[in-house]
């Protein structure tokens, strides 16, 4: 079907719940979390698909939001960092996801800004390998830049992560 | 009753003198006792914000009704604007409001009196803004405005502006000088000198890439203007709108809660902030200004490319004399960092000449970016020492020795507050095996593979000063907000604000939050300089021991026991043979909030306060490729007192791989022709990834309190680790091969150009 090329309604699923917006056929999935969905854990640092501060998880896949389409996700599970907390009510640390855990005690971050994209390149990454290497975790946050410096900590984070959840 | 005191700080590594105001007594030194928190690993009190996308940066901050700005940029590097048409621009259905030189009113910026100039100085320079409903209409519309350009003459590369040749941009020339200074005499040290090495060395321009790009959102509210600001300084985007804007202090507010990096290059008012208030002022909506990664590597920052002459004399195994001379590339800059800094005062060298020039081209203007000219100049300096060491046979550790021990800074005279350099060196030295070292490099781990070990020497300021206040409320349920006007722009300043707090007051760290980043708080200086906590800890500590003895007093009253037999501990109070939660106290005198008031008091103005630290690095070179892998860093640092031994760790290493980046991969280009940023993006400008991680990085500290700088013993560690790791890293690789890098970044075309040279000499 031809849609467009004004704004066009589609629906997607993100973090379990089913959305509807309504967006113009080239806006991102990027700027469609963000703006239309308020959704604004994932980042905007290159908008060319060079840094991954953006990245979600589209059907189990780690993607660059901003180098998707949000009409490419229609009828699709996306997961943002939002997502992987179970319960934000809950005090302090309770209802985050182990990743999130892990990088908090690993200290990997410190600005933060890059910090949701490479959780969830490591969430995804850890659904396909549930016990990386340190060399598993490199690979997979290889394109996830971090100004602050903080990569050895974060692939602390992803290795430690790993073991927690057997 | 406050009173006016003479207090003497450093600041990037110039020293000045300033009035201030304090009240009461300064607080003694902690003493030696054990903590409950400083000294102690503690995890980010901010860390579940962060790592659940939950923390909001300016960036995050969408209101409702908000207008989107976009900025149009001089594509040329030297124009006259004749006329601009807007026209077609203002046609564009959601265009709301246009902005340029002919109908912006004056807003004053870095000495100028509009943010729009009549000649735009580089290709970046701001001509117009628009703002829209949306950004892709606010970007379409740009491409729909009409500007007359008159084309200047241009000059964007330091040593061709340098030259003859090229176009005077200002009155009084392109280069001038900006800081010298000289002690004995060099030339008869030369003249009696069994070693002289005279060398040339360079340095490209490395631009910031904060993640978070520049940016601002505004509101109005007829009133008062609000302003959203990814900064490093809230109040120094007050001072800036102020000046530009013409309103009081009162009705302006500058909030920065989360950042997403600086690096130094957010130090105050950007012109996005003024173009967004100016449409918030106008139009009376919300407004957002935030630039793509594109401008902000044309026009948000960047550390100076410099040329750099150095000559150093040698005599019966001592250095006798340097003297060094750098240019650096300010763009559009109005002021320059200083390269020749640490070699004024690292070593006790006796004759010794300085000069430092700024050179004025059609880029961008530079901003502070983390030790701004320490960074270029430590690299040129600790190349320059270990050439002259193998001149003279020496080994370049040995000689470093030899002038690393003076307790009195050799510039100004002044004693150190206090000093551990020699101890960065034996610890240093003994981390990366320096015995293993041979003249020739050692073998690799294939026959095309040298390795070798080289080291460089950082001083630094970081002691910080007032002004910085703060306060610490304490609540009926006994938990307590610390209040100061700083920022964490991700070192962690909340966190060991708090573990200060919590260790003075007596309660738990998870009982303290820490509120900063408005300007409606108690004045605190830039997060910039590595004075943060040297600043703010200090005055955070004497608002907790404010609160504290205020809690005892209620206590006292409460329990009827006199207040010198009561403690607070863990959130109790307690006196003989009985603990009470303070809660439970405060619960019975009704609704009260304590407030603990605390301001730093001022420096010893008779003591410089400086942090030391060596790094040592291992490599290995490919001399097939000119690859160089770094195998290990060895980082000491010398900064008094640790407070939080987790975070200060993750700021080292973030500190080394940013000056991997700089002694390897980053460097801007600029297009002589058309003086365009080539590479002004995350693609083709080369920040380290994780595969650039040296393979071992290790963190060690002297940690011991330096008693004479403040009541806490600490000094800053946000700029040491990245001064000394390029010259550790270019010293090693000539240990290595032989080979003489004397260009940062080290590129594998520099590596196998300077192998081809000692090739050719060998």
């Amino acid at each position: 079907m031809l849609r467009g090329p004004g704004a066009i309604d589609l629906g997607l699923t993100v973090n379990g719940e089913a959305v509807r917006v309504h967006v113009p056929p080239r806006r991102t999935l990027l700027d469609t979390l963000r703006q239309s969905l308020g959704l604004t854990g994932s980042k905007r640092v290159c908008d060319e698909g060079t840094c991954g501060a953006c990245t979600v998880i589209v059907d189990d896949r780690p993607v660059y939001a901003c180098m998707t389409l949000a009409i490419a996700c229609e009828g699709k599970h996306v997961e943002t960092i939002e997502g992987l907390t179970k319960d934000a009510s809950g005090e302090g640390e309770r209802g985050l996801h182990p990743v999130q855990r892990a990088f908090i005690d690993a200290d990997a971050f410190q600005c933060g800004f890059c910090t949701p994209g490479q959780i969830m390149s490591i969430v995804a990454l850890l659904r396909a390998t549930p016990s990386p290497t340190e060399d598993d975790v490199r690979r997979a946050v290889a394109g996830n830049l971090c100004r602050c410096g903080a990569y050895p900590n974060i692939v602390a984070a992803g290795v430690n992560a790993g073991r927690r959840k057997k | 009753m406050p009173r006016v005191v003479k207090s003497r700080e450093e600041f990037e590594g110039e020293v000045y003198e300033s009035l201030v105001l304090v009240e009461g007594s300064d607080l003694p030194q902690l003493d030696g006792a054990e903590h409950t928190q400083i000294a102690h690993a503690r995890r980010r009190i901010d860390g579940t914000q962060r790592v659940s996308g939950h923390a909001r940066y300016t960036q995050d901050i969408y209101l409702p009704g908000m207008l989107f700005v976009r900025v149009l940029r001089s594509p040329y590097p030297r124009a006259r604007v004749r006329r601009i048409d807007t026209k077609k621009a203002e046609a564009l259905p959601g265009v709301r409001g246009v902005l340029h030189r002919f109908n912006a009113p004056k807003a004053a910026f870095r000495g100028e009196d509009t943010i729009f100039r009549e000649e735009v100085r580089f290709v970046g320079d701001e001509v117009a803004a628009i703002a829209a409903d949306d950004e892709d209409t606010a970007a379409e519309a740009l491409r729909l405005v009409e500007v007359d350009y008159e084309l200047l003459p241009h000059v964007v590369d330091l040593e061709e502006a340098i030259g003859d040749m090229a176009p005077p941009l200002e009155t009084d020339g392109n280069v001038a000088e900006s800081a010298t200074h000289k002690r004995g005499d060099v030339r008869k040290a030369i003249r009696d000198a069994d070693a002289v090495i005279d060398a040339t060395y360079r340095t490209s321009t490395q631009l910031h890439n904060s993640l978070e790009t520049h940016g601002a959102v505004a509101t109005w509210d007829g009133e008062r203007l609000t302003v959203y600001e990814s900064t490093q300084h809230v109040f120094g985007v007050r001072q800036g709108l102020r000046t530009a804007l013409g309103l009081p202090f009162s009705k302006i507010r500058v909030i920065c809660d989360y950042m997403g990096g600086g690096f130094g290059s957010k130090g105050g008012v950007g012109k996005y902030s003024i173009v967004a208030s100016l449409f918030a002022m106008r139009l009376g909506r919300p407004i957002r200004c935030i630039l793509t990664r594109d401008e902000e590597n044309l026009a948000a920052g960047n550390r100076s490319a410099t040329l750099q002459q150095l000559r150093l004399a040698g005599k019966d195994g001592r250095i006798t004399a340097i003297e060094h001379t750098s240019w650096a590339n300010a763009g559009q800059g109005k002021w320059v960092a200083n390269p020749t800094g640490p070699t004024n005062t690292i070593y006790d060298v006796p004759n010794l000449t300085s000069k430092s020039y700024k050179v004025i081209t059609n880029a961008g203007a530079l901003s502070a970016f983390r030790a701004p000219g320490y960074v270029e100049g430590t690299f040129a300096l600790e190349s320059a020492v270990d050439e002259l060491a193998i001149k003279m046979g020496v080994d370049p550790l040995a000689l470093r020795r030899k002038h690393a021990g003076s307790p009195k800074d050799p510039m100004g005279g002044k004693r150190y507050s206090d000093k551990h350099l020699l101890e960065c060196y034996r610890i240093g030295a003994k981390e990366i095996g320096w015995e293993r070292r041979r003249s020739g490099g050692l073998r690799g781990s294939a026959l095309y593979r040298r390795r070798g070990i080289g080291m460089a020497t950082q001083i630094w300021g970081g002691g910080g000063g007032p002004p910085a206040y703060a306060t610490v409320h304490v609540n009926p349920d006994g938990t307590a907000v610390v209040t100061a006007g700083t920022q964490d722009i991700g070192t962690g300043t909340r966190t060991v604000l708090a573990q200060v707090c919590a260790d003075e007051l007596g309660v738990d760290l998870a009982d303290v939050d820490v509120r900063i980043g408005d300007t409606e708080t108690p004045y605190g200086p830039i997060s910039a300089g590595s004075i943060t906590l040297a600043s703010v800890g200090p005055a955070v500590r004497i608002a907790a021991r404010d609160a504290k003895e205020q809690l005892l007093g209620a206590a006292a009253g409460v329990l009827e026991t006199p207040k010198a037999e009561l403690r607070l501990e863990a959130g109790m109070i307690v006196s003989k043979g009985a603990r009470t939660r303070l809660g439970e106290i405060l619960g019975k005198v009704d609704n009260n909030t304590v407030i603990g008031k605390g301001g730093r008091h001022p420096n010893d103005p008779d003591l410089s306060q400086r942090t030391f630290g060596a790094h040592f690095a291992e490599v290995e070179v490919d001399v097939r490729t000119g690859e160089i892998s770094v195998e290990h860093v060895v980082a000491v640092h010398d900064i008094g007192r640790i407070v939080n031994p987790l975070t200060a760790r993750s700021q080292v290493e973030g500190g080394v791989l940013q000056a991997v980046g700089f002694a390897l991969t980053e460097e801007r280009f600029l297009d002589r022709a058309t003086g365009r940023v080539m590479n002004g993006n995350l693609e083709n400008y080369k920040v380290p990834t994780v595969r650039d991680v040296p393979a071992k990085i290790t963190v060690k500290f002297v940690d011991r309190p330096d008693r004479r700088a403040n009541n806490l013993g600490v000094k800053g560690l946000g700029e040491p680790p990245i001064i000394p790791t390029a010259g550790a890293i270019a010293n090693a690789v000539a240990n290595a091969t032989g080979a003489r890098v004397r260009h940062a970044p080290l590129t594998r075309a520099r590596v196998l150009e300077a192998l081809a040279v000692a090739g050719a000499r060998a």
